[in-house]
């Protein structure tokens, strides 16, 4: 499907609300281990298949750990600032520290294809769902 | 050591502005540190998701202007199911000093934060002042 923005105005407009509908939703079921923490992450259903998009802007590529078990995401790692010596701080309001987040998704997964890209500061994982859990069209004899 | 904390969320906070934007979109503050050595005052600001192509960086009248926009056409095709945080563009001011020369800024992008560097003007650097 290709979506078509004649006004991109409007059409941001449009999925801040979707995202906005969707906030803490009950999909990762009502288990509070799963909700929040560090780092804020969407997830989205593309076809069968589904997408974690998770924001960590300033983490290092090397600094990121990505572990998949059946149907659990970790995702672990540090922040760290880079300060120079002997520099006087005017406004700090970024943080760092570590993180290590586990969530369970309530589908099956297929954790061997679990892609993972990272760039300007965003991961994304594209999660295949399991074939198993696919819905399938069953013929009528 | 600091980098032992845990992390927390930070909320993002929306751009208040006596100006509006005509759409009602969500644009927001990003997060930012600044801090000044002997030579230069530097300026790291957090966008996630903004390009290097699509960061404006202006200084006039002596304001620094951050603007950085999401590609969100990436999203195309992809239905929200459970989401924590929303996106939009980015936008913040700094009104600069004039020990600084915005004429010699320098700018870096990398994992989605911004470094500026902004060197001070040759009167501005501390002169070590001798006893004699």
């Amino acid at each position: 499907m290709v979506m078509r923005f004649s006004d991109p105005f409007e059409a941001l407009l449009n999925f801040q609300k979707q995202l906005d509908a969707r906030l803490a939703s009950d999909w990762l079921g009502n288990s509070t281990a799963n909700m929040g923490g560090y780092p804020p992450i969407n997830i989205f259903q593309q076809q069968d298949d589904f997408v974690a998009i998770v924001e960590l802007p300033g983490v290092s590529k090397t600094d990121l750990t990505i572990e998949a078990k059946e149907g659990t995401l970790r995702i672990s790692g540090k922040k760290t600032l880079d300060y120079q010596e002997n520099a006087s701080i005017h406004r700090r309001e970024r943080l760092a520290g570590r993180f290590d987040r586990t969530i369970t998704l309530p589908i099956r997964i297929d954790p061997d294809r679990i892609k993972a890209e990272y760039r300007d500061g965003i991961l994304a994982l594209f999660i295949p769902r399991a074939e198993t859990d696919k819905p399938r069209a069953i013929e009528i004899e | 050591m600091a980098a032992a904390k845990e992390l927390e969320v930070q909320k993002k906070r929306p751009v208040q502005s006596s100006e509006e934007s005509t759409a009602p979109v969500n644009i927001f503050l990003p997060t930012t540190d600044i801090f000044e050595t002997e030579d230069a005052l530097s300026v790291l600001v957090e966008m996630p998701g903004v390009e290097k192509g699509n960061v404006d960086i202006s200084v006039k009248d002596r304001i620094l202007t951050i603007d950085g926009r999401i590609d969100f056409q990436k999203y195309a095709g992809m239905a929200p199911v459970y989401t924590e945080y929303n996106i939009g563009n980015f936008h913040r001011r700094f009104s600069l000093s004039n020990k600084v020369d915005a004429s010699k800024i320098r700018a870096e992008m990398r994992d989605g934060l911004l470094t500026l560097t902004i060197p001070k003007s040759e009167e501005a650097k501390a002169q070590r002042i001798e006893i004699s």
